[in-house]
């Protein structure tokens, strides 16, 4: 049914000239990801500054903005879509993204326990003497 | 739908107009050298690469959550962290990105002056980037919270130095791009280093948006 370029992101092929009349357009996709990307970079640093956000979820309010944040990167300025013609790229990142939770969470989770059954040093020494 | 073009991160939509109703596999076989395929087998292969520096990236991030509250008694990042700067840091380092996005426009237009400005654009923005990071550190070294202070400031000099180091890294290419595209002019395989260049320099600044925000930005906020 659509064997040309589905032209939703003003992008071109690989290889292919780009015509003067497509330049703004592809800039204005650029400004696009610049305004979100602002908008939630302002609105993180407003709520680690302000009492507006609960304050023991603020680390989760962060992280969420930041994967958001992330999320607008990947798609304006990376181009990666969903689309089928992008299904390797989406599955190395997927792939990618499993291991670094794996070693962010396991590090964290692993390190936290042994700091939780380690005896800290000076009850040590205070036993010792 | 027949036939779903492929392609790579950065690029976009499209090898279908070149690579036609075939198959990947064998417009690989037919176009060895040169054509999109090729474009797409370098830009993936890179992208492969970016994935690897994520994870190396992450496993600084690990040991950095973990040593947060090691501070030996030591200033923690509430006590060292300045907001502002930050925040200039990262506005150079967002606008950097877009001026790279659109140097890849020109390049693609081959509009001169569109690409040689944005590119030294990037330039300008990177390098206040890690001038701005090299005052800071300089300040914290001089202020006795360099990286020999406690675990909580080796963690922080490694992560945040080895960001550094790579932005200074895309910084020499993004020269040597312009040198290239200036002797050698927009031919095929220039445009695929511009193209890895580019995902590299958007890449830095995803890594960037994480250490802003759990680093500094949950290192200073109300606990």
């Amino acid at each position: 049914m659509n064997t040309s370029i589905p032209e939703s992101h003003g992008d071109v092929a690989p290889g292919d000239e780009l015509g003067p009349a497509d330049v703004p357009h592809a800039i204005r996709g650029y400004l696009l990801g610049l305004a979100l990307a602002t908008l939630l970079t302002c609105v993180s640093f407003y709520i680690a500054q302000s009492t507006l956000v609960w304050q023991p979820s603020i680390p989760i309010a962060l992280s969420v903005l930041a994967l958001a944040q992330m999320g607008v990167h990947l798609v304006f300025f990376l181009h990666i879509t969903s689309g089928p013609d992008n299904v390797n790229n989406v599955m190395a990142l997927a792939f990618g993204l499993l291991i670094v939770m794996l070693l962010v969470f396991g590090s964290l989770w692993i390190m936290t326990h042994l700091d939780h059954n380690v005896m800290p040093m000076e009850r040590m020494m205070r036993m010792q003497r | 739908m027949s036939a779903a073009a492929e392609t790579f991160p950065g690029g976009v939509a499209g090898g279908g107009l070149a690579l036609g109703s075939r198959g990947h596999a064998q417009a690989l076989t037919e176009e060895p050298a040169h054509g999109p395929a090729k474009r797409i087998v370098v830009a993936y292969g890179f992208w492969i690469f970016l994935i690897s520096d994520i994870i190396l990236f992450s496993a600084l991030f690990a040991s950095y959550a973990v040593l947060t509250d090691a501070t030996a008694g030591g200033p923690t990042g509430r006590d060292l962290f300045e907001l502002p700067t930050v925040a200039i840091e990262t506005a150079c380092l967002l606008l950097s990105t877009v001026f790279c996005g659109f140097a890849g426009i020109g390049a693609q237009a081959r509009r001169n002056t569109l690409y040689y400005g944005s590119m030294a654009a990037t330039f300008v923005l990177g390098a206040t980037f890690v001038a701005i990071e090299l005052h800071e550190f300089a300040t914290l070294i001089a202020a006795g919270a360099g990286p020999s202070r406690s675990g909580f400031l080796s963690a922080f000099f490694a992560l945040i130095g080895c960001h550094g180091l790579h932005v200074t890294a895309g910084l020499l290419w993004l020269l040597t791009m312009m040198a290239q595209v200036y002797a050698k002019g927009y031919r095929d395989d220039i445009r695929r280093r511009l193209l890895c260049f580019a995902l590299f320099w958007h890449t830095l600044d995803i890594i960037w948006v994480a250490l802003f925000s759990l680093v500094y930005l949950v290192g200073v906020a109300p606990r």
